[in-house]
């Protein structure tokens, strides 16, 4: 099973639901790796959003396309990354027109890229709904360069731009995105605990 | 009296008939200094005193928010009500003294929207004409659809058409003109946020269409005072007080405790802000709850109530307060 419990935290920690059908008149689709299984779940409920359904999906090395295409959406577009589907992210949403319904599944990293894509273009951010699935592994800004490093999976780690050791906060920017990583041995330079898996 | 919000003494400097329903009243400070600045959507309630009787209705400012000279509000005469508008309408007149709360503002515009897609029924127009001066000085993007009687009652009609040719539809009723909701809805920009200020049957129906076809809540606005409506007097008993008044046929339970010189807090006085809210103590009876703030459960709960419009029909009512 693809699903995890987060613990309870700050009131600044995303937290995410259950993806339910919603009435709508168009529905966007974004998921990447094992949120797919969080999509096939959901036309299971709701087959009859699927016509007018339009689903970015980002692989991430899983083997859910096949079954997407199953589900006979209006549009399914598959991208190697995430990178490479923010074209097709920001045109779908610069078309985009009120009544349209937003669905994200996956990692925290997707589900947090897409959500600030919408709330940028206008969308209010309460309204669009987000299931997490797969992995844990998170999106961390270094709060002192400034650089994000994806898929961070254990607390504390080395910033990949500047080299910091960084320890993951809860404290999240839907601005950028982004957890916080604050270097972890700015008073004793060296004294780093040993890495732990995230949750552990 | 402290509650509501802070006060301001004004002069009426201008009584201008706009029409044979709609009177426009313009209200200076007796100081000589400038209004407080208030943002598109707000009220200011308007202390009227009537003989014994001392009224307080919500009216909402529709002057220009930038201009500290004065405030303005848009009055339309209803002849059922329970005089307030009347009042402001036979017995007001240019150079007479009143008191103003200072505004508050429970209709705001959403300034994260893209668009601000509006649509006013009647005497609803008088918050969107704040709004749209306010829009218009931030080159902000909106689109007006106003409903009106006839030619002849469509207050501000011509004038918003004058200025924003491109960006306002009118409907008259009379000529069977009607607007096409559902055409509306469909199609607007992702970001676009909906108001709507009318008459209770067209707050309704646009809410409803609105969140059936899609639209979030959080972009989805409604305003709509509730006038207090009369009924059977009642008593009820003000426990922190320790006294035990009645509420008269024409009064609210609010201003039967004003009257009483109890200072209850309020805001709008139209069962939407929430400020009154009153825990219930005992009550052997039925409540008449008549605002948008209780939700059903609260309601169904009874140990709430709403003194600004709801009423009480039974034996006993004990109220915190």
């Amino acid at each position: 099973m693809s699903k995890f419990q987060f613990p309870k935290s700050i009131l600044s920690r995303p937290v995410y639901g259950t993806l339910q059908a919603r009435v709508g008149k168009a529905h966007l689709m974004v998921a990447d790796a094992e949120g797919a299984e969080a999509l096939l779940d959901l036309a299971q409920t709701g087959p009859e959003l699927m016509p007018k359904a339009h689903i970015i999906y980002i692989p991430k090395g899983t083997d859910f396309a096949a079954r997407l295409e199953a589900l006979a959406p209006a549009q399914l577009y598959i991208a190697p990354s995430f990178a490479a589907a923010t074209p097709r992210l920001q045109k779908a949403l610069a078309d985009a027109h009120m009544g349209v319904q937003i669905y994200l599944a996956g990692t925290e990293g997707l589900i947090g890229q897409v959500m600030q894509a919408a709330i940028t273009a206008g969308y209010p951010a309460s309204a669009i709904q987000s299931e997490h699935r797969g992995s844990i592994a998170r999106r961390v800004q270094c709060v002192h360069c400034k650089g994000i490093t994806e898929d961070v999976a254990t607390d504390p780690f080395v910033c990949s731009h500047c080299g910091l050791n960084l320890f993951v906060r809860d404290h999240y920017s839907r601005r950028i995105a982004a957890f916080q990583g604050v270097c972890i041995d700015a008073e004793d330079p060296g004294q780093v605990p040993p890495a732990k898996e995230l949750y552990t | 009296m402290n509650a509501g919000t802070q006060k301001l003494d004004v002069t009426v400097a201008e009584v201008f008939e706009v029409n044979e329903l709609v009177k426009r009243f313009r209200f200076v400070r007796r100081d000589g200094g400038e209004m407080p600045t208030f943002s598109g959507g707000a009220h200011v309630v308007v202390e009227m005193r009537d003989g014994d009787v001392t009224r307080l209705n919500p009216y909402s400012l529709m002057s220009d928010p930038r201009d500290r000279s004065c405030l303005m509000i848009s009055v339309r005469r209803d002849e059922v009500g329970r005089g307030g508008s009347l009042f402001l309408h036979q017995k007001v007149k240019a150079g007479d003294q009143m008191v103003l709360s200072y505004p508050v503002n429970l209709f705001s515009l959403d300034l994260r929207a893209r668009k601000h897609l509006m649509l006013a029924g009647g005497i609803g127009i008088t918050p969107f004409l704040a709004q749209i001066k306010q829009i218009t000085a931030m080159n902000g993007r909106f689109e007006l659809h106003y409903s009106v009687r006839s030619k002849a009652l469509a207050t501000y009609a011509d004038d918003l058409r004058d200025h924003h040719p491109e960006h306002v539809h009118i409907y008259h009723d009379d000529q069977e003109e009607r607007i096409d909701l559902e055409a509306l809805l469909d199609g607007q920009p992702l970001g676009t946020h909906l108001y709507v200020c009318g008459p209770k049957g067209m707050i309704d129906w646009v809410v409803n269409t609105a969140i059936s076809h899609g639209w979030p809540h959080e972009a989805v606005h409604s305003e709509e005072f509730l006038a207090p409506q009369s009924g059977q007097p009642f008593e009820v008993t003000l426990e922190r007080s320790g006294k035990t008044i009645k509420v008269g046929q024409h009064q609210s339970m609010l201003e039967a405790l004003e009257a009483a010189g109890v200072d209850a807090p309020y805001l709008c006085r139209g069962g939407a802000c929430g400020q009154c809210e009153t825990n219930v103590l005992r009550h052997e009876g039925t409540f008449v709850h008549r605002d948008h703030w209780l939700t059903d459960e609260q309601k169904a709960c009874g140990d709430k109530i709403m003194p600004c419009v709801s009423r009480f029909e039974g034996k006993t009512l004990v109220i915190d307060r």
